[in-house]
């Protein structure tokens, strides 16, 4: 059986494109790193928990974003993935709650 | 996405027939709807790791002073603090965060990858694919250490009471397993190995669907196929795994 290879046209890389990419790297990087310092200098409470988990979004945005494409694709699409997240966070604030309720000991 | 819209007219919805509403081909929403499920089964570890936390005591006191107990929740930074071949020092969370580093920089390959395939570039597509393998299997064996030594243990081990037959009595616990644990509460380590042994399974059959388009990609099946969307698909996976690790990483081991 003879094989037809394909005509393939292979197209240069897109310079910006790739040069975004590695600034979202670095972004994530550095965004890990002030975490990083801010767990050994700050004392734990709220304020603590709450800077964490704002940087912690803000890493998830640039993820889903754009290493996923989430930000360019359709806006039904979009929304269609960020909406159901509303479970999780009504799941999260109960139950933490809840928890503080629970005597273990 | 360029869409035809040769034959529709301007009063016909999107979802009258003949397009793709949300602009993406049918694998791809798939793997959306799959990844949103997935996002529910890792919420749903996690904040039951927040509810059973909230539900035991705190330490409380300065951090330099803290000691392992069942009476009080750990402060991960006090747990994770060693790191391969080095023996005696204290380095909280550094080799978490090389972990993070190590999965970050493979999701930035595995983007590379999807890049090349857009271009139809199959050497470049090749070459982030293995890198990304790579990245895969460097934090796999990060995650088998840190294992192996969290289930040895680490020091003397740490006296710990429990009930036996109504009486209270001590004895030494080195090491964690699901019913004991040298650095606190037997749920903390049985969250430790139930959430990032979930996350490790995803990373471990991320690494093989990542082989598998690497071995398609190199034996030109997307080149006869004339397009490389698998690799966008298999890449939609990987960085979800990246992004459970960041969730992991702040809630396990930061807060």
């Amino acid at each position: 059986m003879a094989h037809h290879e394909p005509q393939v046209v292979v197209l240069p890389p897109d310079k910006e494109k790739i040069k975004k990419l590695w600034r979202v790297a670095l972004i994530l990087l550095l965004v890990t790193m002030v975490e990083f310092i801010i767990a050994f200098t700050m004392p734990h409470g709220a304020a603590k928990t709450s800077i964490f988990v704002l940087l912690t979004i803000v890493k998830a945005g640039y993820i889903v974003g754009e290493f996923m494409h989430l930000r360019y694709e359709v806006k039904v699409l979009f929304w269609a993935v960020l909406v159901p997240m509303i479970f999780i966070v009504w799941m999260l604030v109960a139950f933490v709650y809840e928890g503080t309720k629970i005597v273990t000991y | 996405m360029a869409h035809s819209t040769a034959a529709v007219t301007s009063s016909k919805s999107v979802w009258d027939g003949g397009t793709s509403p949300m602009g993406v081909s049918y694998g791809k929403l798939m793997m959306w709807f799959f990844l949103m499920s997935d996002a529910f089964t890792f919420s749903g570890l996690l904040i039951t790791y927040g509810l059973v936390r909230s539900s035991n005591p705190a330490y409380i006191g300065p951090v330099k002073d803290f000691f392992f107990s069942t009476t009080h929740w750990p402060i991960p930074e006090k747990v994770y603090d060693a790191i391969p071949f080095v023996h005696g020092v204290e380095l909280p969370l550094v080799f978490v965060g090389f972990m993070t580093f190590v999965l970050i920089m493979s999701s930035v390959t595995m983007v590379l990858a999807v890049e090349a395939g857009h271009r139809m570039d199959r050497a470049a597509v090749e070459k982030w694919m293995l890198w990304t393998i790579a990245g895969g299997l460097a934090f796999l064996s990060c995650q088998a250490w840190e294992w192996t030594h969290f289930i040895i243990g680490s020091g003397a081990g740490t006296s710990m009471a429990e009930v036996v037959n109504g009486q209270w009595v001590s004895h030494m616990v080195q090491g964690a397993n699901l019913v004991e644990n040298q650095y606190g509460p037997p749920a903390f380590a049985d969250f430790f190995f139930f959430i990032t042994g979930f996350h490790g399974f995803h990373v471990f059959s991320g690494v093989a669907f990542n082989w598998l388009i690497y071995y398609n990609a190199s034996t030109g099946v997307y080149d006869r196929r004339g397009h490389y969307e698998m690799v966008e698909k298999v890449g939609l996976y990987w960085h979800f795994v990246d992004l459970v690790w960041v969730f992991v990483f702040t809630f396990f081991y930061l807060v």
